[in-house]
């Protein structure tokens, strides 16, 4: 199976070309302001240098920050209404209650309280009103609105409310798009919700940068199909990622680990992805990234979807050095993209982290005669913090005292020199395109999140049945079966609950199904 | 000069306080967030709320305590509907046939710091700088208020669905604990409880004197802190008098549910002056011991707080999790939770740990 693997930064598109699991060319191109330039251009480079023609491609993998940068940015986000289901609870505080004022008058401030919702152990708030519902709907096409997000007390553990809501919402207003917060977020009912109204403001947007992506591979001459990934490291088809554009959030940071992961074929591992500006660092476990367990902010907006738990410090190849002796500073500041004119072995004039290694033999790049005349002290000096900062991060990062193997990928992994906190250190092949690699051989899961009363039906039990609709959710989104792993659980007591009441999240994973 | 220490909150005073109020929560005491949203949206739409200082109302003025009843897990999916605790209060004024004049806080630590100044914007009545506990704890009875006597009904619960139960006669503040905590799941365990009026001159006795204010300072420390790039965990130690009994990172997290208590251990292996020792936390909701290498030397009633080393954050027991890096500090709890009353209920015996001798902390010194 030929596959193209695309990661969309910031600063640069890289594009890699695999043959099952070879890596048959990997490039880099600028990343464009209109993004499909420059991912045109990736393709067509990538293409031309593992000399393979677009039609011989069986799939495309992209990963993209575009709706990421769309709400941090608050532009192409459609007016959306939430419909909450809970009344009489959570009267007290409304939708949107939480977000940045710029935002909420971005999308329009809708919202509607309205009957329904469960208690912690399934028994019902109140019944579904669907007078109640067809009036709302009647005024949200009053007001011209397309985007609606329904959300629910307790959905995680009914959706039932949800998705009858839903069908009838969908009835009313049969042009609308429609996201279930359930089928997005976990307990914690605002950032669910919160999760759900910014998937929904983002289907519009969605729907043109579908098309736009798939405008761009028929440009190249590709003809398969095409996937965006996740932030759990997974991937969703053109037409699941057109529904759900949310969870693409942060998975540029997910597909470097999983691209770390897969060139060194170590499964467990701390993460160093050095770039330009910023090195992140994160914790690999069974080949995926450790999931962080505390609410995200997204745009200045509290969320709770599963987000990979990756730090970032300011150390990359275009971090300024600056000062002398014991006194030396590498970043946080950063030439970043401009690297390539102003670092001084590129003929610039600033001193930067890429500089101090050329200067002391650790690579070759540039112009090394441009920084012949640095002083011998202030490159060791400079060496150390950098030695210093890295060691700090890893530690950081480190989940037991067990001596796991740091892998460094990314563009800016020449500033590495020898082993980072006495741990092994592995720089695999095609390091600097690891975060497109990590796209290209991205998988397919499905995941549970539901409480269980254990004096009724048993840990055991309950783990089994936990894991059973894990699998069915992953061959649902499209993995083998066959190939399906159970790759993260997690059972948490709750505090003052009767029957030993337990919340179990399973994921499972799979190979993408590919005929 | 009495009325003089009389503040009116600010929409500014809620972030600080939140965070003081987590850190005073020891762990537990569930996530002051929704809260504080909750009186932000009240202050927006012009409700107001006045803190007095204990000596400001006459010693026969009626005092009420309220607050939030149930799972915090389920608080954070179902919050409120608004008017639980004001609901619970009104019963109990009428069951009484007493009425408020102000409104105390059970526990200062954790979302139940924010319960009585909601009903106080909805009622019109100010509310006490002072509380129950200095922190908090998981059950109704281990307040000062009742170690000290207070009368255990009338008392009243009420839902979001409009149910009310009124508690007309109940034998002690155990009975209370045991029939709300019951009657709270049944209402889908979030419940806003209020307990019978006490009269000024025995609150003034038996409160722990300006825990509010104490909360809006630890708080507006760990914001100042953070916004002059300062070490958070010493700022918050040269405010309170606090120390720093280690620093490490979590190696092992065991937890399991005994009797609806969410209980465990925390394993932190040390790490700076702590290198080479092995911490360890026993949690129940609240951290309730801290043992280094082998030896207690934080216990209940005493503060056990567990920080972020690197951001200062107050860590609940809920998010502790493996390779997480925290700084554990302990405060000393006030007098009042130190006398031979109140060991029985909040020492730790009453946790569980009858070999366990109370050592108290002393207060270092407190500098700006």
């Amino acid at each position: 199976m030929i596959r193209i693997g695309i990661d969309v930064g910031g600063t640069n598109t890289d594009a890699v070309v695999m043959d099952g699991t070879k890596v048959l060319a990997g490039v880099k191109a600028p990343t464009s302001g209109d993004v499909m330039t420059g991912v045109v251009d990736a393709l067509k480079k990538v293409l031309a240098e593992a000399d393979i023609s677009a039609d011989k491609v069986d799939v495309v993998m992209i990963g993209t920050t575009h709706f990421t940068n769309a709400v941090v940015q608050r532009r192409d986000l459609a007016q959306t209404a939430c419909v909450r289901l809970c009344l009489p609870a959570t009267a007290s505080l409304p939708p949107m209650v939480d977000w940045p004022t710029d935002l909420r008058d971005e999308i329009g401030h809708h919202w509607y309280l309205a009957h329904g919702g469960n208690e912690f152990d399934g028994r019902i708030i109140s019944q579904l009103d669907e007078a109640e519902l067809l009036g709302i709907a009647d005024d949200i096409r009053a007001k011209g609105i397309k985007s609606v997000a329904v959300s629910a007390v307790f959905s995680p553990v009914s959706n039932a409310f949800e998705k009858q809501a839903g069908e009838i919402l969908a009835r009313a207003l049969p042009d609308a798009h429609i996201t279930l917060s359930a089928e997005i977020g976990r307990v914690g009912l605002l950032e669910r919700e919160n999760a759900a109204i910014m998937n929904a403001c983002l289907r519009d947007l969605s729907r043109d940068v579908i098309a736009a992506f798939r405008g761009a591979l028929a440009d190249v001459g590709f003809r398969g199909r095409f996937y965006l990934t996740q932030n759990d490291g997974t991937l969703m088809d053109a037409a699941f990622a057109e529904k759900f554009p949310v969870l693409t959030f942060a998975s540029g940071p997910t597909n470097s680990m999983r691209g770390a992961a897969f060139l060194s074929g170590v499964q467990d591992a701390i993460v160093v992805d050095i770039g330009g500006t910023t090195a992140d660092v994160g914790c690999l476990q069974k080949g995926f990234p450790r999931q962080a367990a505390v609410a995200i902010e997204v745009g200045g907006v509290r969320t709770n979807f599963r987000m990979p738990d990756v730090f970032s410090i300011g150390l990359g190849g275009g971090s300024l050095v600056q000062g002398s002796g014991e006194g030396v500073t590498v970043g946080p500041q950063s030439v970043g993209y401009r690297i390539a004119t102003e670092a001084l072995i590129f003929g610039g004039s600033t001193l930067t982290a890429s500089d101090i290694v050329v200067a002391d033999g650790g690579a070759d790049l540039g112009d090394k005669s441009r920084v012949a005349h640095l002083d011998a002290a202030l490159i060791r000096a400079a060496r150390d913090r950098i030695a210093f900062m890295l060691e700090d991060c890893v530690e950081r990062a480190r989940v037991s005292a067990e001596p796991l193997p740091v892998i460094v990928v990314g563009g800016g992994s020449i500033i590495v020199e020898g082993k980072i906190a006495g741990l092994d250190l592995i720089m695999p092949n095609h390091f600097a395109v690891a975060n497109a690699v990590g796209a290209a051989i991205a998988q397919v899961s499905g995941e549970v999140d539901r409480v269980y009363a254990l004096a009724e039906i048993g840990r055991s039990e309950a783990l089994a049945d936990a894991k059973a609709r894990a699998t069915a959710a992953a061959v649902a989104a499209g993995a083998r079966e066959g190939t399906i792993e159970i790759v993260d659980v997690e059972d948490v007591p709750l505090a003052y609950l009767p029957g030993n009441a337990t919340r179990v999240r399973v994921k499972a994973v799979g190979e993408l199904h590919v005929e | 000069m009495l009325n003089d220490a009389r503040f009116p909150l600010q929409e500014s005073d809620l972030l600080p306080m939140s965070i003081g109020a987590a850190l005073l929560g020891t762990g537990g005491g569930g996530n002051p967030y929704i809260g504080m949203l909750r009186c932000r949206e009240l202050l927006r739409k012009g409700a107001t709320v006045d803190i007095l200082p204990l000596d400001a109302l006459p010693d026969d003025a009626w005092i009420g305590e309220v607050g939030g009843i149930g799972a915090p897990v389920v608080g954070v999916e179902k919050f409120e509907q608004g008017e639980e605790c004001l609901r619970a209060m009104r019963a109990v004024e009428e069951a009484s046939g007493k009425r408020m004049s102000a409104l105390i806080c059970a526990e200062i630590g954790g979302a139940n710091s924010m319960e009585p100044l909601l009903t106080a914007m909805q009622a019109g009545l100010p509310v006490l700088d002072g509380d129950g506990m200095g922190r908090a704890f998981p059950e109704v009875q281990m307040t000062t208020f009742f170690i000290y006597g207070a009368d255990a009904a009338p008392a009243a619960i009420a839902d979001d669905k409009g149910n009310v139960v009124v508690f007309r006669h109940v034998q002690d503040m155990y009975w209370l604990e045991r029939f709300a905590r019951d009657t709270s799941v049944a209402m889908g365990a979030a419940a806003g409880l209020a307990i019978a009026p006490m009269r000024m001159d025995f609150v003034r006795r038996t409160a722990v004197p300006r825990t509010m204010t104490q909360a809006l300072q630890i708080g507006r420390t760990v914001l100042d802190a953070r916004a002059k790039r300062q070490d958070v965990v010493d700022r918050v130690i040269a405010t309170t008098g606090a120390t720093l009994f280690f620093t490490g990172k979590i190696t092992d997290i065991q937890r399991r549910t005994e009797g609806g208590f969410a209980r465990g251990e925390a394993f932190i292996e040390g790490s700076g002056d702590w290198a080479g020792s092995d911490g360890r936390i026993a949690i129940q909701n609240e951290n309730l011991v801290l043992w280094v290498d082998g030896k207690p030397v934080i216990m209940v009633p005493d503060l056990i707080i567990n920080l972020d080393l690197e951001t200062g954050e107050p860590l609940t027991t809920e998010v502790l999790r493996y390779g997480q890096r925290l700084a554990v500090i302990g405060l000393p709890v006030h007098d009042m939770m130190k006398t031979p009353e109140a060991m029985k209920v909040v020492g730790p015996q009453a946790f569980g740990y009858p070999d366990l001798k109370f050592t108290p902390l002393t207060l270092g010194p407190m500098r700006a």
